[in-house]
């Protein structure tokens, strides 16, 4: 039997998470919920204890990279064999976890990253965001010669020995597309399964225009360093 | 020998420099560590200034025309290397305080676990 954690990295999701937690929960009673509340204002973590769920709440608002970060840590301290990443804005759909879920208790691969471009949903970015997703796909599909449609999704799945690698590697904003790319140098195989995603619930994405210039300089940036870089697993 | 107003304002400002310097780590706010590059440059510009026939003759090397101004470009490349530096620094410094705030949070977590009775297992060697 595998012991299951889902991390629900929150910042201000007072709106939504009481709904997502209920979800999970009733998706996949097994599991362990951690929500990771990353310095919230509001009753965001009040919410989540009083529904009976592990809660660590950093200090002060640390970034979704280290909010992730600390889930895995604490995945890995407490032996979790398999963790699952599900935003607390209810744009990951509980319904489709098992999804992400069966190739890694199948063992057919290291890491199952919930893409919502291959063909399931309608899922309808802006332009620029469009164009942004376009490049960090098409630059991953290139490092990792093989094609990856959606780089920036967090509604992934990881067994053991990613739990133990990311609590030592993970980037501290604007993870994903990083996290992937040192999954791929480390050695790990990953596989995108189709996920049919909501609009969210409530709250606003982490992206504002104003960061996007910022978020895509970070990510090219960080990508090319980490071709240069040597990943111990 | 003639000694320029300039050579005697650049002996006393290298000078003031390092005493300054090592004054700040004599009274412990400065760590010899962190104090290592300042006391080269101040000791490198005060060897230069006192020491004019070797200020001219790297000035003559470099083609620099005026060779007190030589000061001015060994003092910026000194203080170039001392802020790059300190951006080593406080990158180390931001991980370390990223761990220690995640080992926090983590440990606040686990306490209330263990003071409520919960019991898991729990690994020390990650």
């Amino acid at each position: 039997m595998n012991k299951v954690l889902v991390i629900m990295p929150a910042y201000n999701e007072a709106e939504s998470i009481q709904g997502v937690i209920a979800a999970v929960k009733k998706e996949i009673p097994q599991a362990d919920i951690l929500v990771i509340n990353d310095g919230s204002r509001d009753t965001t973590s009040h919410i989540a204890k009083g529904l009976g769920v592990t809660v660590i709440d950093l200090p002060y608002n640390m970034g979704i990279g280290a909010a992730m970060q600390t889930g895995y840590r604490y995945a890995a301290r407490r032996g979790y064999d398999i963790a699952l990443q599900v935003d607390a804005d209810g744009q990951h759909p509980p319904d489709q976890i098992n999804y992400l879920l069966s190739p890694i208790v199948e063992q057919r691969t290291d890491v199952v990253i919930g893409s919502r471009f291959l063909g399931k949903g309608k899922y309808h970015p802006s332009f620029v965001r469009n164009i942004g997703m376009k490049i960090f796909s098409t630059l991953v599909s290139l490092i990792m010669g093989k094609r990856v449609t959606d780089t920036t999704s967090g509604f992934r799945a990881v067994n053991k020995e990613v739990i133990r690698f990311f609590a030592q590697n993970y980037s501290e904003d604007y993870p994903e597309v990083e996290a992937v790319v040192l999954l791929h140098k480390a050695g790990f195989n990953i596989i995108e399964v189709p996920i049919k995603m909501e609009a969210r619930a409530g709250g606003k994405s982490s992206i504002t225009p104003l960061h996007a210039i910022y978020y895509m300089v970070k990510v090219l940036l960080a990508v090319f360093i980490d071709m240069l870089k040597r990943v111990e697993r | 020998m003639n000694i320029q107003l300039i050579q005697i304002v650049a002996i006393i400002f290298s000078l003031g420099i390092f005493v300054g310097i090592v004054d700040l780590i004599r009274r412990g706010m400065l760590k010899e560590q962190y104090a290592i590059l300042w006391l080269i440059s101040a000791i490198v510009l005060l060897i230069l200034s006192v020491w004019r026939q070797l200020l001219d003759r790297i000035a003559y090397v470099l083609g620099v025309a005026y060779a007190p101004s030589l000061l001015f470009l060994v003092a910026f490349v000194f203080l170039l290397l001392i802020v790059l530096h300190f951006s080593v620094i406080i990158s180390n410094i931001s991980e370390k305080n990223k761990r220690l705030s995640q080992e926090i949070a983590i440990l606040k977590t686990m306490f209330e676990q263990y003071a409520k009775g919960e019991k898991n297992e729990y690994r020390k060697d990650i």
